[in-house]
């Protein structure tokens, strides 16, 4: 770990004034303290995000839930709110990492965190997102990896709450060096074959101010499920966040996010279309779940995480069915 | 010391929930030992079950781990570890490290500690350093003013490797041109901190072995024979993972060199090893060198040694004439701290029709990276009756960390093969499992392991009661996504007993009783368990008792390994306690005006006949004594009825430890995910001293167990030789919502064997939980389960066969 400055701004404009070239945005500080303890960066400066007035709030207004970035995992699972219109959220926030993680890592860290992959994270490998020339999990130990879009790159992508605020049709508000901006979530992650050393479009010197969820529509119900090796401290195997929008028993409309499937948080269109204009029961909800893994492109060591998607993508669906309002 | 034996009566048999079997032996009991106890049920302290001493100090964070150790003008060191796996050191370059303002010191390795070595050196062209064998192996270490100082300056040394070719793979590793770990035959003495594999074996490539003659024993019978004579054969082949220690405190020190006497705190199960291994090291007597452990997070058998970062800390201290704090990071600890070594396993078992066994053939093969220590054959070796058994043991050298000793050594992985077949043989005979083990239960002495078989059937017995076995459904019967299984498998352990345990205990005149002595409390509990033995002795309660454990200074104390430290060192306790009480008596006896024979202690009294309790208090006796203290050292005798043949210096006691654990898992048969939901365990340990801490034991052995089967797995890349999950967060380990309904259940198990009649339970705890869950996943799916862990993807694939075969 290299020596570096401390600031704490009290608000937005110090914020982002304070973030000049070689200095870092700090929230809860559980993925950057990962990520300076390995190596992997060197910041000049932290700027901590903790003192800046207003950053943490819930609010419901009429078009919708506005989330400030600090609001940490714990407080978003908690929240009645959200885990009464937003109940995919307050799932997905509820069984990422442990209590005590929950406790201090932020919606807005959790959304911006680096990917897990081993090799990635392992100062021994310098691959594609670390400049180098391939991805080592092509060929290697590849069992956590990517069963989609993983050719140019297997890391899945590890944000929980990335899965859910996709399925709800999330915006970010984003304050910078120029004007402040509004991003739907549905345009923010980057693919690797766009630019695989980074996740998302965040650019230098920005910062995430808000994050706003619109008001669900009436007969909307969301789900997440997260299925890991183990229940206590540990990452999914498959993550699915489901939104649904019914009309009686048939389905207006679905939206069914894929997490820990691919190196972004993956749509499952397919799955989507197969599912609208129909009865929600077990048999459609297994059709569509058959289809959101239809495409998946399985390395050496993992085609059992299809199966497992398969079986997450089907209870997600049901179970979303039944938080209908 | 008298060595007149006087012969006693002693009950002898088993104590268990609901009843007893017991009979009355002679054992001659050495004259100066007191008479044996009588059974628990009529001791007042020992039997009862004591939370631990310090339990406070431990969770409001006030004990004193290695970690917490701070010295005045302590430095702080940190080691350069190769990142190759296999490499030539061509030159060490200091210099810039040593420029650094904040550097005190710098030391370069001279020779590897642990580990196998080459039998003749000169087959490996000679090299001024230690070759390279595997990523993470130590280079150099430094110490500096801070820990922040001491990171930089680490990345200053400057190494040059040739780097050459390796292999880690366990497959690829046996194959005849493979690269070489070593270039040729090896052996691995044992060395003051434990290690030490049979020498003189045969070794191709990288294969050493195989060996048919383990520790304890040479083959049995001649097995072709046996499958001759079999009317039916079981085969499989089983796989386990190498599993690390992952102790919640990490391997480390605080080394104190001074001119008149070397300090070193360490994180260790055994303040004698380490500090005999230091005299052996640094040429000192052993009475300059003091090792303190007063808390400890545990081991697991990876701590008995100095370890080469404990030497590198010794010369850093002693170069910078300061203190030195040296503690292994979690990464160091999983790729350097040692590991369970993995196995594969083929195991063939022949048995009649009634279920008696006829031939037990194994042939395993497993790696502990550049150690040996990779045999599995005790279980099948020692667990049931047949009187063919062949085993054939080989280690694979790879470029990866050494393994070491790690709870009950060999014998999960023995037992995950061996209950297996034995479940697989009861259901091709239509037998009940818990039947056929009836069957096949030893019923000839060999060594008192026909009283180990009685006590299993018991277990069995109780047991299965508890948990309700005859619910257990035929294998796959349940319909539905979620299938739901029992299982069942056995736990065998030895009496492991160290003669250098002894304990002095001291009687102060303000009524003041320490007991002292260098054994150190690895986690178990065996400060509350001493406590209690003395208050046994001498009428009072625990907690009036100081314990003073781990640390040299005191009377020599037993290493914690092989589940032998209570079974060795509360007789030593209550052998001194006995001779305080002789002579606290004497001393009080005059000013009562009685004869000491006359006199008792017991309730904080000392009690003249048959006074109805009245007595005087313990602390106005003791202000009666004639000096200012009464104090006796004493030692552990060996086994009354001595220790079994034919094993000369391993104090293997006559009959053993075990038990029988039952297991009910669920496993959704669509993500492949096991669910642990009970476990009832039913073990025997010799007499309980504390059921609380024997029932922790039995609950951490279980857990572990289960992360074993279901999690743990040291992951290398096949292509650069490093781990890549050398972390909590992907090298995965159980936590708490992993952790079932446990019932535990102990066995009373009298054999008269020492003053106090006190085995182990560490070891056998963990023995049969992976072979247990096993068997349950086989009876929910009707699937076995032949490789650990039993992950999802295991699972899922092996169902995909199962429903593939069954079109
Ligand atoms: C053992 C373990 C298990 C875990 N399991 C899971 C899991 O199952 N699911 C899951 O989703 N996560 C999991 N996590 C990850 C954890 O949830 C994230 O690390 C955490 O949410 C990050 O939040 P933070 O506030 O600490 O972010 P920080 O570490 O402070 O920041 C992370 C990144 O975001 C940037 N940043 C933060 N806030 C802002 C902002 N407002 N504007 C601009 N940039 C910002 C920082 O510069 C940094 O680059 C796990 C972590 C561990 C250690």
């Amino acid at each position: 770990m290299n020596r570096f400055a401390w600031v704490t701004p009290s608000t937005i404009e110090e914020a982002v004034g304070a973030l000049e070239p070689g200095a870092l945005v700090k929230a809860g500080g559980i993925d950057l303290m990962d990520l300076l303890k390995e190596g992997l960066i060197a910041p000049q400066r932290l700027v901590n995000l903790r003192a800046v007035e207003g950053l943490d709030r819930i609010e419901e207004k009429d078009e919708g839930l506005h989330v400030g970035p600090l609001v940490t995992l714990a407080r978003l699972a908690a929240n009645p709110i959200v885990q009464g219109r937003y109940r995919a959220l307050a799932d997905a926030a509820g069984h990422a990492a442990t209590p005590q993680i929950r406790n201090v890592a932020t919606v807005g860290g959790n959304l911006l965190q680096r990917p897990r992959c081993w090799y990635f994270r392992s100062e021994a490998f310098v691959c594609k997102k670390k400049g180098g020339g391939r991805c080592y999990a092509h060929g290697g130990e590849n069992a956590y990896h990517a069963i989609m879009n993983n050719k140019t790159c297997a890391a899945v992508h590890p944000s929980a709450t990335a899965t859910a605020l996709l399925a709800l049709g999330a915006k970010l508000r984003i304050a910078g060096p120029t004007d402040a901006r509004e991003v739907p979530l549905e345009t923010f992650f980057v693919a690797p074959e766009v630019d695989v050393m980074r996740e998302n479009a965040l650019g230098a010197g920005e910062i995430i101010t808000e994050i706003v969820i619109p008001y669900p529509p009436s007969e909307a119900g969301s789900a997440y499920l997260k299925q890991g090796e183990k229940e206590s401290f540990d990452w999914p195997l498959a993550e699915v966040a489901v939104l649904l929008e019914r009309d009686g028993n048939r389905c207006k409309r679905a939206i069914i996010v894929l997490g820990a499937a691919g190196p972004v948080p993956v749509r499952a269109r397919t799955a989507e279309a197969a599912l609208a204009d129909k009865v929600i029961d077990d048999a459609t909800a297994r059709a569509a779940a058959k289809a959101a893994v239809q495409g998946a492109t399985p390395l050496e060591q993992n085609a059992y995480k299809v199966t497992i998607f398969e079986a997450i993508v089907r209870r997600t669906i049901l179970a979303a069915r039944g938080n209908t309002a | 010391m008298a060595d007149e034996n006087g012969k006693v009566a002693v009950q002898t048999g088993l104590v268990f929930p609901g009843g007893s079997s017991l009979s009355e032996v002679e054992r001659a009991v050495p004259s100066d030992e007191p008479p044996p106890w009588p059974l628990n049920a009529e001791l007042s302290v020992v039997g009862k079950p004591f939370p631990r001493l310090d339990g406070p100090l431990k969770v409001t964070g006030a004990a004193t781990y290695t970690a917490d150790v701070r010295l005045p003008g302590m430095l702080h060191a940190r080691v350069i570890r190769s990142p190759h796996p296999h490499a030539r050191v061509k030159n060490i370059d200091v210099t810039a490290a040593e420029r650094h303002p904040a550097a005190r010191a710098v030391h370069v390795l001279e020779h590897m500690r642990g580990g196998a070595k080459l039998r003749d050196p000169k087959q490996e062209t000679p090299s001024k350093f230690p070759i390279v064998r595997y990523v993470g192996q130590p280079i150099a270490a430094i110490a500096a003013a801070t820990p922040a100082d001491a990171e930089e300056v680490m990345r200053l040394v400057k190494v040059d490797y040739e780097v050459l070719p390796f292999v880690v793979d366990l497959e690829e590793a046996r194959k005849p041109d493979a690269p070489r770990v070593f270039p040729g035959a090896t052996e691995q003495p044992a060395t003051a901190g434990g290690g030490g594999a049979v020498p003189n074996v045969p070794q191709q490539g990288n294969v050493r072995g195989p060996t048919k003659t383990g520790p304890l024993g040479p083959p049995r019978g001649d097995v072709e024979k046996g499958f001759e004579e079999a009317e039916i054969t079981v085969e499989n082949t089983f796989r386990t993972a190498v599993q690390t220690h992952s102790a919640l405190e990490t391997h480390g020190v605080v080394a104190d060199w001074k001119p008149e006497v070397l300090t070193v705190y360490a994180s260790t199960q055994g303040t004698s090893t380490v500090r005999d291994e230091l005299a052996e090291v640094f040429g000192l007597p052993k009475g300059k060198i003091r090792v303190v452990t007063e808390f400890m997070g545990g081991g697991f058998g990876s701590k008995f040694g100095i370890g080469n970062f404990g030497v590198l800390a010794v010369h850093l201290s002693k170069k910078a004439s300061a203190p030195v704090r040296l503690m292994l990071d979690r990464k160091e600890e999983h790729v350097n701290g040692g590991n369970r070594p993995s196995s594969v396993q083929r195991l063939r078992v022949g048995a009649k029709k009634d279920g008696s066994l006829t031939a037990i053939h194994l042939t395993s093969w497993g790696t502990g990276g550049t150690a040996t220590g990779a045999g599995a054959g005790n279980v099948a070796k020692n667990m049931y009756a047949c009187p063919n058994i062949l085993i054939e043991e080989s280690d694979v050298f790879t470029n990866a960390g050494p393994a070491a000793a790690f709870r009950a050594p060999g014998h999960p992985q023995g037992a995950f093969a061996l209950e297996q077949v034995i479940d697989e043989l009861a259901e091709k005979l239509g037998m009940d499992p818990l039947a056929l083990r009836d069957k096949i239960d030893i019923d000839e002495d060999l060594g008192g392991r026909n009283v180990d078989s009685a006590a299993r059937r018991m277990e069995r017995k109780i047991g299965s009661q508890k948990f309700d076995w005859a619910r257990r459904k035929p294998a796959g019967s349940d319909r539905g996504p979620v299938k739901r299984g029992l299982g069942v498998a056995q736990s065998i352990w030895y009496r492991f007993i160290d003669l250098d345990a002894s304990c002095e205990v001291r009687l102060l005149r303000d009524g003041t009783v320490e007991v002292l002595s260098a054994v150190q409390d690895i986690g178990t509990g065996i400060r509350t368990a001493l406590a209690q033995v003395v208050a046994e002795e001498l009428g009072l309660q625990p907690k009036d008792i100081t314990v003073r454990v781990g640390d040299t200074a005191f009377p020599a104390g037993v290493p914690s390994g092989g589940s032998r430290t209570t079974g060795s060192i509360t007789p030593a306790a209550r052998n001194a306690a006995h001779e305080v009480r002789r002579r606290f008596l004497a001393d009080v006896a005059a000013s009562m005006g009685a004869r000491p024979e006359a006199l008792s202690l017991k309730g904080g009294k000392v009690l003249l006949g048959d006074d109805g309790g009245r007595g005087i208090p313990f602390r106005s006796a003791a202000a009666k004594l004639k000096t200012e203290q009464i104090t006796a050292s004493r030692s552990r005798a060996h086994d009354y009825g001595g220790f079994a043949p034919g094993r000369p210096g391993m104090n293997m006691g006559i009959g053993g430890f075990g038990g029988v654990q039952f297991a009910e898992v669920t496993v959704d048969t669509e993500t492949g995910i096991i669910k642990v939901e009970r476990v009832v365990a039913v073990h025997d340990c010799g007499r309980p001293i504390n059921p609380l801490a024997l029932e922790s034991q039995i609950n951490g052995g279980i857990l572990q167990g289960i992360s074993y089967a279901l999690y743990e797995n040291r992951v290398l890349d096949r292509r650069a030789g490093v781990q890549l999950n050398p972390n909590f967060e992907q090298y995965k380990v159980l936590g708490a919502r992993e952790v079932p309904a446990i019932e535990v259940l102990l066995l009373e198990e009298y054999q008269g064997r020492s003053s106090t009649d006190a085995g182990g339970i560490g070891e056998p705890a963990t023995v049969p939980t992976a072979a247990a869950l096993a068997n349950a996943v086989y009876n929910a799916t009707g699937v076995r389960m032949t490789e650990l862990p039993m992950t999802p993807a295991r699972v899922l694939t092996a169902l995909a066969a199962a429903r593939k075969g069954a079109q």
